[in-house]
């Protein structure tokens, strides 16, 4: 039998609503009233905020901390943990622990290359890829077990977030990695950000012929783009990233002052064009630095109120 | 093969500043192949070393000799009379063949003159590659002959990550991403399917992890 989480998230996506999540990326510092401030921008405009894990490698409070700030506000978190900088002895502790203080929602990652952070002189773990880490926590809820498949007293019965990348390469392979995550554990999957919307409908397509979209839902992820500089930043440097030309043709074509109202119209026809494709069961909006126009865009795609 | 680069002068001056006479010692295998620590390569320094210090007005003896192996005793006991006649040991061997010089010799310090980089292969002339981390866990079967625990910069053993664009690493596009490398390399051997099966988190058990490791044949014991 599958036992269930406790959260909303979980209960918006099982009874086939439209799910928005959000995200919340802890300050460079102990801080905790920046999170919540970060919190109630978000409170009631979304299901659930996922909360970064030193995101681009970049120490920052811990998103078990962070998370269990938010819960505290009554706002369901994600909590985002990465493989890079924890061997699975603390993983599987800090999971235990994350459910032990509320937090019901994990999405597994293996996380950015320490390369890309303010030290990349770190070392770093990789113990265990994301793979390892979504059927660890399977395993941890539904058989109420650890990895060396001891008894646990008490099961963190957690919703199993991963991530899929339908812009990176090799594209035949995505599909085949999607399945894969699934089988081992993955209840919903939040994608990288979509601005190529060809490319995700076919990966969409590929999804739906396999019955993987029948298996595991599917947030597509969102991003406003504030500004030209943005845009081109994300075209380029950011890995796994796919920004059609097209786009910062048009981002280019306003005047300056009109630019981020540009971005934020492009994200709605986004959020527009993802509700019409089969197998999209919500979305995930990734307002970087830009939470206080969440519930802007969240109200003008018309997804408000939430459940 | 081990690959390793041969440290920058300045630092190997500051290494041996304390000492009047220095027998540099090279080593005949690995590092001779990639250009670090060779019988040329101990030359090379040698005559730098002594430029630098008659310019600096620093008085200094150098010797220069190279062995086979400096990994092995039979061939490191050649070196015993030039080591008696030094202050210190500078080795251009790997850090085994500088560890097994200092279990020989216990009077003489030794020095590393290489940085020992990696376990690789001499891709094309000039072109050595890391490979193999000597995990002691060969998967090499199911990955189509080419190791993600090595050349994955996540070590990943389920399939690329996200950052995998154009065959490149999202670390650096000097990379290849090592997935790319496998996908290609299993879908031309028709295993794709290897790809398809969940791999269980691998066990680090029989690799460094767990403390350095031994080998033993009792059946070459003497």
């Amino acid at each position: 039998m599958k036992i269930e989480s406790t959260g909303k998230l979980q209960r918006v996506l099982n009874s086939g609503g439209f799910a928005v999540t959000a995200e919340c990326g802890p300050p460079r510092g102990a801080d905790a009233e920046i999170v919540r401030k970060k919190g109630e921008l978000l409170k009631g405009c979304v299901d659930a905020v996922n909360v970064t894990d030193n995101q681009t490698a970049i120490v920052r409070m811990s998103s078990i901390a962070a998370c269990a700030h938010l819960v505290t506000m009554g706002i369901e978190p994600v909590m985002q943990m990465v493989t890079r900088d924890r061997n699975r002895i603390a993983l599987q502790s800090d999971i235990m622990g994350a459910y032990s203080l509320g937090i019901t929602n994990i999405l597994c990652l293996s996380g950015d290359h320490q390369t890309f952070g303010s030290q990349p002189d770190a070392l770093n773990v990789f113990d265990i890829d994301s793979m390892n880490l979504v059927r660890t926590v399977q395993t941890m809820r539904e058989q109420g077990q650890d990895m060396s498949g001891f008894e646990l007293k008490g099961a963190p019965r957690m919703f199993i977030g991963a991530a899929a990348n339908p812009f990176a390469d090799p594209f035949e392979y995505r599909v085949m990695r999607l399945a894969k995550k699934i089988d081992a554990g993955a209840d919903f999957i939040q994608t990288q950000c979509v601005y190529n919307l060809a490319r995700f409908k076919a990966w969409m397509k590929m999804a739906q012929d396999e019955g993987l979209t029948e298996k595991v839902h599917i947030l597509a992820g969102v991003t406003p783009m504030k500004s030209v500089g943005m845009a081109k930043y994300m075209a380029t440097r950011v890995a796994g990233m796919d920004v059609p030309e097209g786009l910062i043709k048009r981002m280019e074509g306003v005047a300056k002052p009109k630019v981020a109202e540009e971005g934020i119209k492009i994200c709605l026809e986004t959020i527009a064009a993802l509700r019409e494709i089969q197998g999209v069961h919500g979305i995930h909006l990734m307002a970087i630095e830009w939470e206080d126009v969440v519930e802007r865009i969240v109200s003008e795609a018309g997804l408000l109120p939430r459940p | 093969m081990i690959v390793g680069e041969q440290k920058p002068i300045s630092e190997i001056k500051q290494i041996i500043a304390p000492y009047q006479k220095v027998l540099i010692l090279g080593c005949g295998t690995c590092v001779k192949t990639c250009f670090a620590g060779g019988e040329d390569e101990v030359a090379v320094l040698a005559s730098a070393l002594r430029l630098v210090c008659k310019t600096e007005g620093k008085r200094i003896e150098i010797e220069e000799q190279t062995v086979e192996r400096q990994c092995e005793d039979e061939f490191i006991q050649e070196s015993a009379q030039a080591v008696s006649r030094n202050q210190a040991i500078l080795s251009l061997a790997c850090g085994a063949g500088v560890q097994a010089m200092a279990r020989r010799f216990t009077t003489a310090p030794v020095l590393p003159g290489v940085n020992t980089t990696f376990m690789g292969v001499l891709e094309k002339p000039g072109l050595f590659t890391e490979e193999c981390s000597g995990c002691g866990d060969c998967k090499l079967a199911v990955f189509g002959g080419i190791c993600p625990f090595t050349r994955c910069a996540k070590k990943l053993l389920n399939g690329p990550c996200g950052g995998s664009q154009n065959g490149h690493c999202e670390v650096s596009s000097d990379i290849d991403c090592a997935w790319h490398l496998i996908i290609e390399r299993l879908k031309a051997l028709g295993q794709m399917d290897n790809l398809r099966v969940y791999l269980p988190p691998k066990n680090w058990a029989a690799s460094l992890s767990s403390g350095p490791r031994k080998l033993i044949r009792e059946d070459h014991m003497l």
